[in-house]
């Protein structure tokens, strides 16, 4: 199996697509750096202003956690459109190329292939998960230092001290990883059923912005079918920026106000992984290989 | 810590400062006198504590402050590492610096009685139109001479109130604790700015979060008083 990943992984990084996601990344986050740096503290001030009418904050609020965060907020929405790219090519690339067919007449069983190509395109996700991590949290850090994160929210504010707020980051990315893998997995499922990329990958994006928006809108009707939309539980990486307090209304450190929530995401988006990937392989070892 | 500094300094000119200026227009009272000379004997003192914020959209940890004083009116309020909040308006930490500056007119009102203890209500109204504050009621204990809660109406800020208690610094008139108490405006940020699509809270629970006072409390655990602070720290 291992072989057949790094067969996988090779074609992966030998395409130059690839490393679009990893430069849209680094790009969309030198921007945003750049901006912070020279204007955050009005963007700070814009943020503050309902707070700054009654208290006064002292500290560095704009510092290397909050900005991950704010980055965080922003590139976990367009991630999976750039995980989408690899994913959703990972079969029907090579079954437009004519190589499926060959791939299949190889001792290896269809399903071993199916698994190797998951596993390659789930660690690829993994790496540019791991590259957004270092870039929003760790270059971050580095550029604008540490202290508390004082995180404002629609309608309260979290001020959570800075040695409570590492591990929370390793918990979001963690679950942001199950995300994304709900996302690969999507797009290998739609990748099974077609002979040509531009269709899955197309087809990924949309699914993704369309529960997106399901997942946004307060209408009642919609509220029905939210639970069981992945889209709404990719989100939920904030839970382990909320914080329990007790009757005297001090923050409990270490803390997560919804661990329930959470779970349930985690359980759901698994429920997804399984179910993409088991359908990807019953409809590959379906498949009347024509290309 | 400049802004808190400035605002802290400039409660104290609003707050107390002010209020007890020699001005030969002003009438002082006896009590707030004596309050004064009980006060007087602190030069400056570097305060450690613990600060915790109840305010009811804010969701903070108790944090660990230090308080500097230096006489006639510096102080700095530094919390150890991290992001501290204190209400605009400024929070007078300690009343200290009430000796200063002076330029009040002091109303006896009566007696009262305040946690078991019976006090004398002074109500003190500054004579400079230009000041910020309007009115301050001072709750005092004639025995003791000390401070026990003020309230006090500004014209920019609100009103509010700060209630002292006093322990193994007393014979100095520092306060063991303060509790800071002022209104709280409503919070709330557009969720387009916070990406928070679709999580909205339930109404009720928002409104629980408005229309309510916030505190802030100050609990000393140790005072060093008049050890010298260098000017640098303010």
């Amino acid at each position: 199996m291992w072989s057949l990943i790094k067969v996988e992984l090779y074609k992966i990084f030998s395409r130059p697509r690839t490393y679009i996601a990893f430069g849209a990344i680094a790009a969309l986050i030198v921007v945003i750096h750049l901006g912070l740096k020279i204007d955050g503290d009005s963007y700070a001030s814009f943020l503050m202003k309902d707070i700054n009418d009654t208290l006064t904050v002292d500290g560095k609020v704009l510092n290397g956690y909050l900005i991950c965060y704010i980055l965080l907020q922003l590139l976990l929405v367009h991630v999976p459109l750039l995980v989408a790219l690899i994913a959703a090519d990972m079969i029907s690339g090579e079954a437009n190329l004519g190589t499926l067919r060959l791939l299949f007449t190889t001792p290896y069983s269809r399903t071993s292939w199916v698994f190797a190509k998951f596993i390659a395109a789930s660690i690829y996700t993994i790496l540019l998960l791991i590259w957004l991590a270092f870039l929003a949290l760790f270059v971050s850090m580095w550029i604008f230092g540490t202290d508390d994160l004082f995180l404002m929210k629609s309608n309260y504010v979290v001020l959570i001290e800075q040695n409570d707020v590492l591990w929370r980051y390793v918990g979001a990315f963690v679950f942001a990883s199950f995300s994304l893998l709900t996302v690969t997995s999507l797009g290998f499922l739609l990748s099974s059923l077609s002979n040509n990329s531009i269709g899955p990958i197309v087809g990924t994006m949309s699914a993704i912005v369309f529960f997106t928006i399901l997942s946004t809108l307060n209408i009642p009707l919609f509220t029905i079918v939210k639970p069981y939309l992945f889209t709404t539980h990719m989100n939920n990486w904030k839970e382990f920026f909320d914080i329990q307090v007790n009757s005297n209304n001090e923050a409990i450190k270490g803390s997560i106000l919804n661990i329930p929530k959470i779970k349930t995401s985690l359980v759901v988006l698994t429920l997804h992984i399984i179910l993409f990937v088991s359908a990807s392989i019953i409809i590959i070892k379906k498949k009347d290989i024509l290309s | 810590m400049k802004n808190i500094t400035s605002l802290l300094h400039a409660s104290y000119i609003l707050l107390f400062g002010l209020i007890f200026s020699v001005n030969v227009n002003a009438q002082t009272d006896p009590l707030i006198e004596k309050v004064a000379q009980k006060l007087a004997l602190v030069n400056d003192y570097v305060a450690e504590g613990t600060m915790k914020t109840d305010v009811s959209f804010i969701k903070a940890s108790l944090g660990k402050v230090k308080i500097y004083f230096k006489k006639p009116n510096l102080l700095k309020v530094k919390k150890e590492g991290g992001i501290s909040l204190l209400p605009r308006g400024g929070v007078s930490l300690t009343i200290n610096t009430l000796l200063n500056t002076k330029g009040y007119t002091a109303i006896p009102v009566g007696t009262q009685i305040l946690n078991g203890k019976n006090v004398r209500v002074i109500k003190l109204i500054p004579n400079d139109d230009n000041l910020d504050w309007v009115i301050s009621t001072l709750w005092i204990d004639p025995v003791e001479a000390l401070v026990y809660k003020t309230a006090t109406t500004t014209k920019e800020s609100g009103s509010y109130e700060i209630t002292m208690q006093y322990g193994a610094y007393a014979q100095q008139g520092l306060a063991s604790k303060i509790i800071f108490s002022f209104n709280t405006k409503d919070y709330k940020l557009p969720n387009g700015i916070t990406l928070e699509f679709g999580d909205d809270e339930p109404v009720s629970k928002q409104k629980a979060l408005k229309n309510k006072k916030g505190t802030i409390e100050i609990t000393y655990n140790k005072y060093t008083i008049n050890k010298g602070i260098p000017n640098n720290i303010f």
